[in-house]
């Protein structure tokens, strides 16, 4: 664990959190031209989480220590998983702390304390949020699971590092069959596990509908703004990990200051293309039944099936 | 050492016996916890020392029984199965004598509770077909007299124990007939001769005895279909007995099935790892899908210890694919996985039992939809049940996520193999793998978020208080040894290597290395620091925690009513139960677990347009026990009805049946 | 979808500019920590309105009038709110749960009454249902009259609250 894989580290925990909001700030902003209006602007998430920093805490009666810590450990785990994930350069000093598996199961534990402290003030729909919440979370990890596995039997490890650095490598994998499957597959977890339309609506108010909203009913001011940024962070993560995965151009190999600033830019094209992809493909599409999730999460965990199969039979 | 350990071991559980028949009720509890805490920390030394040490220790009693003797070997298989027994039993002892003070403190309880704890260590220490078979019974039984100990107040523990009873003796069936065939072949008692004469053995001789051990084993280890008796009996028990059973017992019946399997047979060809992995696979999705859906607290537990056993057992039977192939370093990580969980599952299962112990002694229910908000009532069985269900759940930084990942590697590094079989069946275990830790992670975030959150759901739940004082040094005990076994499990990578030497017909080779604070696999390149996860994990809570405080304006505003949409009051009803918290995955399983839901709505008497009352009960039905347990039991009650036909205490028939026995006997006999 | 996409190009933006209201801006909002400049939250209370001040109030979000565009967000939630839209007269069964819903808000927090019933209860005025206006429960600081009033009139009223 070097000091210059430390930095790194740390540098991608801050510049994620730095450009979630813009990010997610993005995606409401394409969505509202296609919708003929104009939108808030870019900066708008950040507006936001400054003003609900600065606002009133509230915690209801009934709840514990749980509904406190649960945004603390909710925004931790996704700020750690961005500062494993390679966004700029994979001599993260994290990268051997903890592989894909880690991060899969770190996030999991933010969903799982979210949950708990949408069942601590004890409202009806904080327990539905969190029942819906685990229902999609514990059907969506086979897929995750499996799409990872696909991903490290050709490169032998499920280090991130260990898999970009070999994509870089061999620029032709990126194009097999193997790993557009796990593609499409992990494409339709991060919809998933991110709350986007088809599964989840981040704009609704109506809470019979809810998923996520449903859990975070009770919190207010600063506490919500952590949850909030959490939520963002989540989004640019599983974007950043779709991005690197499959498509790792332009990431950096060393430390270089000015290797980083380059995979920096490169980054964001990456996660900006990803993002206005999401943002344009939502006004097209509606939220399906909460039922028919666990259908298209089926249909996903068939294809990171096929990606492992394939990989075994085509190779 | 480790014989004058087991030595003190024997001792301190013979003194546990005879305190608890002479000594009056109340000394005899604090005597019989303190003396059968001594047997299991003089067990524990004695593995720590054999794990740690390179010595194995051996002991010959030659003329114990009338046919054979005792014959002890301890070695690092033996030890790590004892030190995951003392992990449970001395924090399960302690807390005994806090539960039993007004619970079951009778005589037979306090005798066969020291004898369950002492048997359940030995039995691994067994160096003889003789020996093995002796404890085995000996645990069986103690264990059976336990699950009888409520009986007089719980008319549930009587049905369980003739479940129990018959399940745990076609289990010994089993093992005896694997093991008389295996010594009589191999010519000797001994397991030493056992190993040397096994070499000899045809290879479906060799299979017989191999099926015959799965079955017996499996069927303590509670996989499907042989689980049918441990939700039964496993809430019935005493609390700290469950833990018992739930975290070292169940775990015996996958010690056997190694040691006979692949250390005296010597390993066998891929399809015996085949068929303990889909038996696995099979044990984890069966297990947490019930586990899942039950709403009885202990219940729920024994389901989550088959789905746990069913993760132990695919590590086991991944290995026993890979090691045929000659993967053995990949084999040994497997068997490390499986190894590294069951010491984990005897922290975490311990611990939620006594948990759940605590919970039915405040509140005298197990029922989720009526306990709640005891998070405040009983803040030392909340943060310690909190850290038991993380565990349990495979989340890090805790235990349970170690062994997971572990056994995840394993399995995601099988390929590329040169096997199809391989190729198709480990994707599947994973994925099995993975939705069983989604599926736990549901569960349990019921289990907890029912029990301890929000508001209590009846008068019982809401006038609970924080248990006796040696209760909750157990629970910290046990809690603070996953914390332990989660943060420092590079300590047991030499002890994993010891345990897969010790394993001839499986795995060779060191599966784990260290560098201090980083676990690394032997042939897999990937990294995991437990330590490091937690360490940044709360150094980034603390600069969250920072940012927040510092830039924060207004006091917090505490105890104010919860949102709920303008409604005046809130009230235990509306929350969500543990039922309702499940229903959307049981609608998701819906054509897995066939639930039967009936719904009865009473309407006003004066109008039909307005509802009284609805009554919504959900019961499902354990799929094995319905197609396959009750037939059986139906054909062997027609027969026993039957054979009463012909009984049926008239002595003129009795004497007519005498008379025409003689007579056939004398025509046959001419 | 081919469709859709061809209405979006054909269409383009509708959005209408609606000029920066002159009025004075709540006295909650001036002084130097200005909290919700550049965004508020919005929680609409319905005290027994007759849904004309709803729907123009919707209009407001709309493409046309495009409100959001100024920071200005509708909320699931009072715990989420900066502000509270109360339209109609205050009626018996609604006045505990607007109480309710304001204490439930987290300061600072603004309440804002939509349309000529909420101010003074309109054409309701009297009527045997009807416990008073908004400002006999609330501290109400900023009217919004008309009945109902325009979507216009709505977005330069909350302009001037967030400031933008």
């Amino acid at each position: 664990m070097s000091p210059t894989g430390i930095a790194v580290a740390v540098l991608q925990v801050i510049l994620t959190i730095a450009v979630a909001p813009l990010l997610v700030g993005m995606m409401r902003v394409i969505r509202a031209r296609l919708e003929g209006r104009v939108g808030a602007p870019i900066r708008q998430p950040w507006r936001d989480l400054r003003k609900l920093l600065r606002k009133q805490r509230m915690v209801s009666q009934n709840t514990g220590v749980v509904f406190s810590i649960a945004p603390l450990v909710l925004l931790a785990s996704a700020a750690l998983v961005a500062g494993i994930v390679p966004f700029l350069s994979t001599t993260s000093a994290l990268d051997q702390v903890g592989d894909l598996f880690a991060i899969v199961y770190l996030l999991l534990l933010g969903t799982v304390f979210l949950s708990l402290a949408g069942l601590d003030a004890g409202t009806a729909f904080g327990g539905m949020g969190s029942s819906r919440e685990m229902t999609i979370a514990a059907i969506a990890e086979p897929t995750l699971l499996v799409a990872i596995f696909a991903l490290s039997v050709s490169t032998g490890s499920s280090n991130l590092g260990a898999i970009v650095a070999d994509t870089l490598a061999n620029p032709s994998k990126a194009a097999s069959p193997a790993s557009m499957l796990a593609f499409s597959a992990l494409a339709v977890v991060t919809i998933a596990e991110t709350g986007r339309i088809p599964v989840d609506n981040p704009s609704t108010h109506l809470e019979l509908t809810m998923i996520h909203e449903a859990m975070i009913l009770e919190y207010s001011g600063p506490d919500l703004a952590l949850v909030e940024l959490a939520a963002h962070l989540r989004l640019v993560v599983f974007l950043g990990l779709l991005a690197n995965l499959f498509f790792p151009w332009g990431i950096a190999t060393t430390a270089q200051p000015l290797h980083l600033l380059a995979a920096a830019g490169a980054v964001t094209v990456k996660l900006i293309v990803l993002a206005a992809v999401i943002a344009a493909a939502e006004v097209f599409i509606a939220k399906v039944r909460l039922f028919r999730v666990p259908e298209l999460l089926a249909a996903s965990f068939v294809l990171a099936f096929l990606a492992v199969t394939v990989s075994f039979f085509l190779v | 050492m480790v014989g004058a350990a087991l030595a003190v071991a024997a001792v301190a559980a013979a003194a546990a016996m005879i305190a608890g028949a002479v000594l009056p009720a109340r000394s005899r509890v604090v005597w019989v916890g303190v003396c059968t805490a001594l047997c299991a920390t003089a067990g524990g030394a004695a593995a720590t020392a054999v794990l740690t040490g390179s010595s194995t220790f051996q002991a010959n009693f030659p003329n114990l029984f009338p046919l054979g003797g005792v014959r002890i070997e301890f070695d690092a298989l033996s030890a790590i199965f004892s030190l995951a027994t003392a992990i449970v039993a001395v924090p399960a002892a302690i807390y005994g004598i806090g539960y039993s003070a007004h619970g079951p403190s009778s005589r037979t309880v306090q005798i066969a509770w020291p004898l369950l704890v002492w048997s359940v260590m030995m039995v691994p220490a067994a160096g003889s077909v003789t020996g093995l078979i002796a404890f085995w019974e000996l645990m069986a039984l103690s264990s059976l007299v336990l699950v009888l100990a409520e009986h007089h107040h719980n008319v549930e523990a009587r049905s369980a124990a003739q479940w129990y009873a018959a399940m745990t003796h076609l289990s010994l069936l089993a093992i005896v007939l694997a093991l008389v065939v295996l010594a009589h072949q191999a010519g000797g008692d001994s397991f030493t001769a056992v190993r040397a004469g096994a070499g000899d053995l045809s290879p479906a001789t060799a299979s017989v005895v191999f099926l015959l051990s799965l079955v017996g084993f499996g069927a303590k280890a509670g996989v499907v279909p042989l689980h049918v008796w441990l939700p039964r009996a496993h809430p019935e028990a005493p609390s700290h007995v469950s833990a018992m059973m739930s975290g070292a017992m169940v775990a015996l019946g996958v010690y056997g099935l190694v040691r006979v399997g692949w250390d005296l047979l010597g390993g066998g060809p891929t399809w015996w790892g085949a068929v303990v992995l889909a038996i696995g696979l099979a044990s984890a999705m069966f297990g947490i899908l019930h586990a899942l859906l039950s709403s009885d607290l202990k219940r729920l537990l024994a389901y989550s210890t088959t789905e746990n056993m069913g993760l132990v057992f695919i590590g086991v039977g991944a290995a026993g694919m890979f090691a045929p192939s000659g993967n053995r370093s990949l084999a040994s990580v497997a068997l490390a996985a499986s190894m590294l969980l069951v010491i984990n599952h005897a922290a975490f299962k311990g611990l939620l039992f006594l948990g759940a112990g605590s919970i039915l002694s405040a509140t005298g229910t197990r029922d989720l939809d009526r306990l709640g908000g005891l998070a405040r009532r009983m803040p030392v069985t909340a943060a310690t049940f909190a850290i038991g269900s993380l565990a349990i759940a495979a989340l890090p930084p805790l235990n349970g996520f170690v062994s997971e990942w572990l056994l995840l590697q394993s399995l995601v590094h099988s390929l590329p193999s040169n096997a199809a079989v391989v190729a198709v069946a480990m994707p599947v275990a994973v994925a099995v793998v993975a939705l069983t830790g989604g599926l736990a992670a549901a569960t349990f975030v019921k289990a907890f978020g029912t029990t301890f959150l929000a508001m209590p759901r009846s008068v019982e739940a809401g006038q609970a208080h924080e248990s006796p004082r040696t209760m909750q040094v157990g629970l910290v005990a046990l809690s603070g040894v996953c914390v332990a076994l989660a943060l420092a499990p590079t300590a047991l990578t030499s002890p994993l290597r010891r345990v897969s030497a010790a394993v001839g017909g499986l795995a060779d080779g060191a599966p784990i290395r260290t560098n201090g604070v980083y676990l690394q696999l032997s042939g897999i390149q990937a990294g995991l620091s437990p330590l490091l996860l937690a360490t940044g994990l709360a150094v980034l809570m603390i600069a969250v925690l920072a940012v927040v405080r510092r830039g924060r304006l207004h006091r917090t505003v505490r105890d104010i009513p919860a949102w709920g949409c303008g409604r005046t009051v809130q009230t235990a009803r509306m929350e969500y139960t543990a039922t309702s918290f499940a229903e959307p995955l049981q609608r998701v399983f819906d054509d897995v677990l066939h639930p039967e839901i009936d719904i009865d709505v009473d309407h006003h008497v004066e109008s039909r347009h307005y509802v009284q009352a609805i009554r919504y009960r959900m019961k499902i039905r354990d799929g094995f026990e319905h197609r396959l347990y009750l037939p059986l039991l139906a054909v062997a009650r027609r027969w026993g009805d039957g054979a009463r036909r012909i009984q049926n205490g008239s002595i003129h028939r009795y004497l007519a049946y005498s008379l025409i026995t003689l007579i056939t006997v004398l025509v046959v006999s001419r | 979808m081919l469709k859709l996409l061809r209405k979006i190009v054909r269409i383009g933006r509708v959005t209408e500019t609606v000029p920066l209201g002159a009025g004075p801006r709540p006295s909650l909002l001036l002084g130097a920590a200005d909290p919700l400049r550049g965004s508020v939250q919005i929680r609409q209370v319905d005290a027994g309105s007759c849904n004309g001040c709803e729907a123009e109030f919707a209009a407001a979000f709309g493409p046309v009038y495009d409100v959001e565009r100024f920071g200005v967000r509708l909320v699931a939630s009072p715990r989420h709110a900066d502000a509270l839209v109360v339209t109609g007269p205050v009626t018996r069964n609604m006045a505990v749960p607007l109480l309710t819903t304001f204490e439930a808000t987290p300061g600072p927090k603004l309440v804002i009454a939509l349309g000529d019933c909420a101010r003074d209860c309109g054409v309701f005025a009297g009527g045997h249902g009807v416990a008073g206006s908004v400002a006999d429960f609330l501290p109400v600081d900023l009217e919004i009259p008309g009945c109902p009033p325009t979507p216009d009139d709505i977005v330069v009223a909350l302009r001037r609250v967030a400031g933008r």
